[in-house]
């Protein structure tokens, strides 16, 4: 029985992008990216609690990385997203060498991602090689396997494997010797230790992994906008995009983050609708959910909901200060 | 975010009634301590035991509904504050010394006095202290935190725009440049480290002078951001060292 009820889930995911119309499947992949990026933010920031507020700067390479190997040594991204997610991971473990030594951690460690993510923009801004602040546009070339198609079905189901496979992976970690090691660090860094948790390297694999899974979701927006410029890829709010859905949907666990998306990105597009005509208000609207749900639902919508199946230890009521 | 409010208080008292700068401070001062005490009340303390992050969200949130209310209200346009007595500079020789400028410069030596009098040296002080020491351990001495967080919320920072908005461009998402800036001067000097905020204060405003001079662009901001990371690298506890955790 439960078997054919996730032969139907499958299929209806399948089947879904030839059954709406293309403005709403434009949202529904906005949807599927920020919630694989929030898993890969989730990944680190929450198992381990080590808050980034700066995940611009993988995603930000990762579109750079591919964009560039394809515009000037004609590189498939394919392979360009590898490089890129190479790239990203020897930033992470460079902010996490940098960070952990000295356990820089809450607000300090969110600041000091915040930091790095706006060193690396600002040399993407003042390199002739990037293009500086005009940004780089991908010539059309409706191949996939130049990672790119004339039609959004495409991308749909290259983010669905995404997904997929991310979400997987954040199961498997949530029950391995990792995901509890990583748990314990964020309830008592130092208790774990004194327990012979090694907490540097546990964090360290953490950033390894999550920043280069972000930039894979980096070349995949490059890929799909076709256009990627500084300010939009680098910026304190793309950071911020990245991590919302973690945090609405429930950090630390494994379906918080697709939650947390479809209730994050269709409520963007809704009060841009509405309030288009006042530039700001759209976003003084998204303030004020983002307060109301950290004051209401600070462990997360999918917490709340309460699902057997969503593996995750909510956070004590207090951190070690 | 305070630094964004206490600008556009300023600008506004100044468009709407014509007042100097200088002369809103103690106006500008009580609005922006009004709206304070307003966010505090409403919002913030019902984080004060929540997750540091939270708090940080939370805040994000706040900062995200003024900043964009500003946007409603005063466009995105940048704006600026003109007074014709303080558009002027003095001049020695070669040297240009502007005046916004360097009044802005008494005025923080006086408040940097005036605030390192007030912690180490009154009650007031002591309590505030206390409480970023340790909260709860404050709570059972008597002290009232929640009156203490009303007090600390933004006072400084509000002066801040007020001083800037003579020779700082104002615009809603202004804000952002001062955080990381004030973040990185306060990890230089130490955390909890009150001269060596100070030194750290002068040691990243004339690096970033120096930087403008000879790098293009706005590559001069990467030397505030290189500092930090070597900060980070060699000297976590900060160049005077702290009560680093």
């Amino acid at each position: 029985m439960k078997k054919i009820i996730w032969i139907l889930l499958a299929i209806a995911i399948l089947l879904l992008p030839l059954t709406i119309e293309d403005y709403f499947l434009n949202t529904v992949i906005m949807v599927l990216l920020y919630a694989y990026l929030s898993q890969a933010w989730n990944i680190m920031s929450g198992y381990s609690g080590q808050f980034s507020f700066g995940h611009a700067v993988f995603f930000g390479q990762g579109a750079y990385v591919s964009t560039v190997l394809l515009t000037k040594y004609h590189i498939t991204p394919w392979i360009g997203m590898l490089a890129g997610a190479a790239v990203a991971c020897l930033t992470g473990l460079f902010i996490g060498y940098l960070s952990f030594r000295y356990k820089l951690k809450g607000i300090y460690f969110s600041l000091a991602t915040l930091a790095f993510a706006e060193i690396v923009r600002v040399i993407v801004e003042n390199m002739a090689y990037f293009n500086k602040t005009l940004g780089i546009m991908i010539p059309l070339q409706d191949n996939p396997l130049m990672y790119q198609s004339s039609s959004r079905l495409f991308y749909y189901y290259v983010l669905i494997i995404m997904i997929v496979g991310i979400t997987g992976l954040v199961y498997w970690m949530s029950r391995s010797r990792l995901g509890y090691n990583l748990i314990a660090i964020r309830e008592n860094e130092n208790a774990a230790q004194s327990l012979g948790v090694n907490t540097y390297r546990n964090k360290m694999v953490a950033i390894g992994l999550s920043s280069a899974l972000t930039a894979l979701g980096g070349t995949f927006y490059a890929q799909y906008l076709l256009y990627i410029k500084p300010v939009s890829v680098f910026s304190p709010d793309m950071s911020v995009n990245i991590l919302l859905p973690a945090i609405v949907g429930g950090t630390a666990t494994v379906f918080g983050p697709l939650v947390g998306a479809m209730i994050v990105i269709p409520f963007g597009e809704l009060t841009k609708t509405i309030l288009g005509d006042y530039a700001g208000a759209n976003l003084v609207a998204y303030g004020i959910l983002l307060i109301l749900i950290i004051l209401y639902m600070p462990e997360g919508v999918s917490r709340k909901l309460g699902w057997r199946k969503n593996v995750g230890i909510a956070p004590a009521k207090k951190y070690d200060k | 975010m305070q630094t964004v409010i206490g600008m556009y208080v300023t600008f506004g008292l100044w468009q709407w009634f014509g007042l100097n700068p200088y002369l809103s401070i103690p106006i500008s001062l009580f609005l922006v301590f009004l709206l304070g005490v307003a966010i505090q009340r409403t919002v913030m303390e019902r984080v004060i035991n929540a997750p540091a992050h939270n708090q940080l969200l939370v805040t994000l949130g706040v900062m995200m509904v003024i900043e964009n209310l500003a946007l409603v209200f005063f466009s995105p346009d940048f704006k600026k504050v003109k007074v014709e007595s303080l558009e002027q500079s003095w001049r020695f020789g070669d040297i240009l010394l502007d005046k916004p400028r360097f009044f802005a410069f008494l005025f923080v030596i006086a408040i940097t006095s005036f605030l390192y009098w007030l912690l180490h040296r009154t009650r007031v002080g002591k309590a505030i202290r206390a409480t970023a020491m340790d909260k709860d351990g404050a709570m059972l001495v008597g002290i009232k935190v929640k009156q203490i967080h009303l007090i600390t919320f933004g006072i400084g920072a509000a002066l801040a725009g007020t001083l800037l908005t003579p020779f700082f461009f104002i615009s809603p998402h202004v804000g952002n440049t001062f955080l990381l800036k004030a973040f990185v001067v306060v990890v230089l000097g130490g955390l909890g480290n009150f001269q060596g905020t100070l030194i750290g204060g002068l040691i990243i405003g004339i690096a970033e002078s120096f930087g403008g001079v000879y790098l293009d662009g706005n590559l001069k901001d990467l030397v505030t951001y290189v500092i930090f990371v070597l900060v980070l690298m060699f000297r976590p506890t900060g160049l005077f060292g702290g009560n680093n955790k």
